[in-house]
């Protein structure tokens, strides 16, 4: 009967935050939502003037909008490295933050893509794209993985939260507005927990896993592919494909370790996400950093070996020149320190994990942007080195960009519980069956409309039971 | 043997059905995969009609006219950067004025290159017109291609200005309208086309292309025309002859006698354009000569040729 304790406190916390909103949430999304507004404000700015309104000239071609797009695109890995790989592995301790990192995945996408309509010359044209697409241009293959990849993680966030909103109908049925109770009733789509259902649920999440792996891979392999179909210095590299993809699954880790400890704190979640998550996806990003800090060092020696032509710039750019101070940043403080700061026992505490978790998302972001920035700066020409520094649009729509990725983020958590509740119960059943000797018995139907094996129990409770 | 097969036959049916209904789930699967696929096209767009011959042709007979391999040659030993005449390059100037090129960009730009042992040259450097065109390569929207003689042109109206090409010319030699291009109002009377992209189009990339509107008519580029040294020969690859406006030479000879180089040749683009090494000593320009190109002005200005518009 502790598990029934156990499931009733879990339910009732992480229902709290959408049964009853709390000001500060909506304080929260009115903020964001005008950091979000202003980015479009500085967009319009742009529509109406041009690219001229930003730094970027005919050397220096593409700037933030592009590390930008690098970079959620990179985060939108943090769903499909807990959620998939983990579920593929069967890791039991990932069940409490999958939800959460799903999320990110979806929001990243959508903002990460846009992306590249603020970076358009004629974002009017956007509709060419599909008319006259060449399947030639890596750009067109761009499009097709990041749509096919969005739409299978809307699908893979969707399905697991099926019985949570069922949940969801079913509790709140007249408490929340009714619009609320409509789209709960919706998009339940008439889950009542029964045997069959549950088997459809689970056959669907196993498909969805396994087809979001290879989806998740070819994204980030042909965003890479942008940059190395060009012959231009420090992208001109076969290895990019799996160095932008680990770099993709590393940033995606940061991500959510830092959604978990904000979300943790701010809906009271201790019980649910504890050390042992922290720890576990700390062990990860730990390993991550040194795959791809093998894969930076492979990338930077080999051309350091030979300073070849264009490279030869590209490196004392990088490593003593303009923008030095950021790739030292990136290489102290988004390897080395985030991989101390885990390996060593004393500061692989939660804190320690989130430090170094922050500082990873910092260094990921800069890492995109002296990917993207010092290579265009390389003169291809007898000239002199290109120049750029973005300018108030720019950095407004980046700022808005975030504010957008916060915002759908929070409106997300205003509305659907950020804990998979039936997976996380599920969970628990199956570490510690004894607790539950109605799991055995498929014949306790009778017991207050909760079935049988509680998973099933906890998805089909009444509203009554209030 | 015999039971064997009678077993799998017992077995058959059932088994047919079932790989049937898998083999069906397997096509619906395969079919929302595809299904997407006739959005894109795999091979280049057909262009409009009118786009690529818009600008009539003075004779009836251009129908006829064999299929050009347009090159150019640039005969470095005749370039001094202007600087015997004491003028910014002329060959940038009359570009500028030909097309209404807007300020900041130099379609045809020299720049000055440093020789091995010391000196420097004065190197032109149009669009390269590769006939391995990286830029050609990754246009999602086939907005930039090969006409029918081999010079790369950009269709301003289909453009979406990701600047793709800009990143992937080894050269530099793509341009993009940033905001709305400053132009004198003739340029708002010129008819556009992607042969003669005047007005430029804010949001779009523009580039050389060899004056192919002139080339149509028989005339030399502006550039080639405008060059006070005649450095710039135009050449056809199927005729074998290339023309200066001065003298005419047989292509082949011309750039095997001369130890003729292509720009960057070992990225493998096959540009367009050879080089006849040289550091203008026909004009008495000596290889240390220190003095700079005069800087280039977008006056498009008075000695404005009035009928190069076709």
């Amino acid at each position: 009967m502790a598990a029934t304790a156990e499931r009733e406190r879990l339910e009732d916390t992480v229902l709290q935050p959408i049964r009853r909103p709390s000001r500060a949430h909506d304080a929260i999304l009115v903020l964001l939502g005008l950091v979000a507004l202003w980015g479009l404000f500085a967009w319009s700015v742009q529509l109406r003037r041009g690219l001229i309104v930003t730094g970027m000239r005919d050397v220096v071609i593409w700037g933030l909008y592009i590390t930008n797009f690098v970079f959620f695109i990179g985060i939108s890995h943090a769903g499909t490295l807990i959620s998939a790989i983990l579920r593929v592995t069967q890791a039991g301790w990932r069940t409490s933050v999958t939800r959460m990192a799903e999320v990110i995945t979806a929001v990243a996408l959508m903002v990460g893509a846009i992306q590249i309509v603020f970076d358009l010359g004629r974002p009017d044209r956007l509709l060419n794209v599909f008319i006259y697409g060449r399947f030639q241009s890596p750009l067109i293959w761009d499009v097709f993985a990041v749509t096919t990849y969005l739409t299978g993680s809307m699908i893979y966030l969707y399905l697991p939260l099926i019985p949570d909103l069922a949940l969801l109908r079913d509790r709140l049925a007249g408490i929340a507005p009714r619009w609320q109770q409509a789209m709960y009733r919706i998009l339940a789509a008439g889950w009542t927990g029964t045997e069959s259902q549950q088997r459809f649920l689970h056959r669907a999440i196993n498909i969805m896993m396994i087809l979001i792996i290879p989806i998740a891979v070819s994204v980030h392999t042909v965003v890479s592919w942008v940059f190395a179909m060009t012959l231009r210095p420090g992208w001109n590299s076969t290895a990019f494909g799996p160095y932008f993809v680990v770099g993709a699954i590393f940033s995606g880790t940061a991500a959510i370790i830092t959604a978990m400890v904000i979300f943790r704190r701010l809906f009271h979640l201790e019980e649910w996400v504890t050390v042992k998550q922290f720890r576990y996806l700390g062990y990860l990003m730990l390993g991550l950093t040194l795959i791809y800090a093998y894969f930076t060092l492979g990338e930077y020696l080999t051309v350091w070996y030979k300073l070849p032509g264009e490279e030869k710039h590209l490196l004392e750019l990088l490593f003593i020149g303009d923008r030095a101070p950021l790739f030292w940043f990136f290489v102290l403080g988004g390897l080395v320190a985030p991989a101390l700061l885990v390996a060593l026992p004393w500061t692989r505490t939660i804190s320690g994990i989130v430090a170094a978790s922050i500082l990873v998302n910092i260094a990921m972001w800069l890492k995109r942007f002296i990917i993207v920035v010092p290579t265009l700066q390389v003169p291809l020409m007898p000239f002199d080195f290109g120049r750029y520094s973005p300018t108030w649009v720019e950095w407004s729509v980046t700022v808005g960009s975030f504010g957008w990725f916060l915002f759908l983020y929070a409106l997300f958590a205003r509305f659907f519980p950020l804990i998979s509740i039936w997976e996380v119960v599920e969970e628990q059943e199956k570490r510690a069956p004894v607790l539950v000797p109605a799991l055995a018995s498929r014949g306790a139907e009778g017991d207050g409309g909760r079935g049988s094996p509680v998973a099933a129990g906890v998805l089909r409770v009444s509203g009554g039971e209030e | 043997m015999v039971k064997q097969r009678t077993d799998s036959d017992d077995q058959g049916p059932s088994d047919t059905r079932a790989s049937r209904r898998r083999f069906i789930q397997w096509l619906a699967a395969a079919g929302a995969v595809i299904a997407p696929l006739p959005w894109v096209s795999f091979a280049e767009k057909e262009r409009p009609a009118g786009s690529s011959p818009t600008t009539p042709s003075p004779q009836d007979g251009a129908q006829t006219t064999p299929r050009r391999q347009w090159v150019m040659v640039i005969d470095l030993r005749k370039c001094d950067g202007c600087l015997s005449i004491d003028t910014p390059p002329q060959c940038t100037e009359a570009c500028i004025r030909e097309h209404f090129v807007p300020e900041g960009q130099q379609w045809l730009q020299i720049y000055e290159q440093q020789t091995p042992g010391g000196g420097s040259f004065f190197q032109p450097t149009p669009c390269y017109q590769c006939e391995n065109a990286p830029c050609v390569n990754v246009c999602p929207v086939g907005a930039t291609y090969h006409n029918e003689d081999g010079i790369v042109l950009i269709d301003h109206l289909r453009c979406i200005g990701c600047r793709f090409c800009m990143a992937a010319c080894p050269y530099q030699r793509r341009f993009f309208n940033w905001g709305d291009p400053n132009l004198p109002p003739e340029a708002a009377f010129a008819s556009y086309s992607p042969e003669y992209p005047v007005p430029a189009k804010r949001g779009t990339v523009i580039k050389c292309m060899f004056c192919v509107h002139r080339l149509r008519l028989g005339r030399l580029p502006a550039c080639s025309e405008g060059c006070p040294m005649r450095a710039i020969y135009m050449g056809d690859l199927n005729e074998d002859v290339a023309t200066n406006g001065l003298e005419v030479v047989q292509l082949s000879t011309f750039l095997a006698e001369n130890n003729a180089y292509r720009y960057k040749e070992e990225l493998g683009t096959q540009p367009r354009v050879y080089y006849i090494p040289g550091h203008g000593q026909e004009f008495g320009r000596k290889a240390q000569d220190e003095r700079d190109l005069l800087p280039v002005t977008w006056d498009y200005g008075l000695p404005h040729s009035a009928g190069h518009q076709p």
